[in-house]
């Protein structure tokens, strides 16, 4: 995007002005519902990679979420954030091509069986402190093939619950789940993380 | 509670979300459990590393892509 955009607002503007943007857009303003997409984008494109593991199908869900939004404007209430009706629309779209491409192999509301895989399986210290040692960009890439490693299930609320910061109740109202679903499948997903990222961030771990 | 309780439990106690009486006694077994000391420590650190990760940039098609469709479809509600 080039500085000289019209539509690109400085970047001194507060965040906090969302919801006037929000409510320009709904009165007919394009160029503010383009300026909500110019400042999410990037995240919403994150969040659709997250849950399809897919390039392509988190480019197109981006794109339809974005559509989607804009038709319907009008019905968004104000009642949350509009960056979380946002989340919603764009986790619909990428949980709709994830099952196409992938159908049957995935549950989000089956109940999980016992607790029999619960316990960690790597019990190493960590070194002090990994972000230290290792540069930003390795960091990033040593978290993206931990994460595209998971299960679609625990990848989902994963990437709802601690990368897009949604509460349990929005998560579970985003996957259209039960609050318990979403908690015995948070709880599994960060303990897997941590399982993937010990074998590299562990004492003498790989490099 | 012994490990396995710890560990079932551990999401719920990172989001704060347990009753006192439970928390208390979670807090209890980790003064004296290295190892779920630990994996409780790391399984933090793992949520940090996500919660600090860096929207992806975007393929430079795709933002040009995106808008034009986008201009399309408002100028089709203009008409």
């Amino acid at each position: 995007m080039s500085a000289a955009d019209p539509h690109r607002l400085p970047s001194s503007v507060a965040r906090e002005d969302e919801h006037l943007l929000v409510a320009a857009a709904k009165n007919g303003n394009d160029a503010s519902f383009e300026e909500l997409v110019n400042r999410y984008e990037r995240k919403i494109l994150r969040l659709t990679r997250n849950i399809t593991g897919n390039q392509e199908d988190a480019e197109d869900a981006m794109q339809d979420a974005f559509m989607k939004a804009y038709a319907h404007l009008d019905g968004f209430q104000g009642d949350s954030r509009f960056y979380t009706w946002l989340v919603r629309i764009a986790a619909n779209e990428a949980l709709m091509r994830l099952r196409r491409r992938r159908p049957g192999q995935f549950s989000l509301d089956q109940p999980l069986e016992g607790d029999k895989d619960l316990m960690p399986r790597e019990l190493e210290d960590w070194r002090p402190s990994p972000e230290r040692e290792y540069a930003q960009a390795e960091i990033q890439q040593i978290l993206g093939h931990a994460v595209e490693k998971l299960e679609p299930e625990y990848r989902i609320v994963l990437a709802l619950r601690d990368v897009e910061e949604l509460s349990t109740q929005e998560t579970a109202e985003a996957l259209g789940i039960s609050v318990s679903a979403v908690k015995s499948r948070l709880l599994r997903a960060r303990l897997k993380l941590r399982d993937k990222l010990s074998r590299h961030f562990r004492r003498g771990g790989l490099n | 509670m012994n490990c396995k309780g710890v560990i079932r439990e551990l999401s719920n106690y990172i989001d704060g979300e347990l009753e006192p009486a439970i928390k208390e006694e979670l807090e209890r077994h980790l003064q004296h459990c290295e190892d779920c000391t630990m994996i409780l420590d790391q399984t933090k650190k793992s949520i940090e590393i996500l919660c600090d990760s860096e929207p992806i940039p975007l393929p430079p098609d795709l933002h040009e892509r995106l808008h034009s469709a986008l201009r399309e479809r408002m100028g089709k509600k203009s008409d």
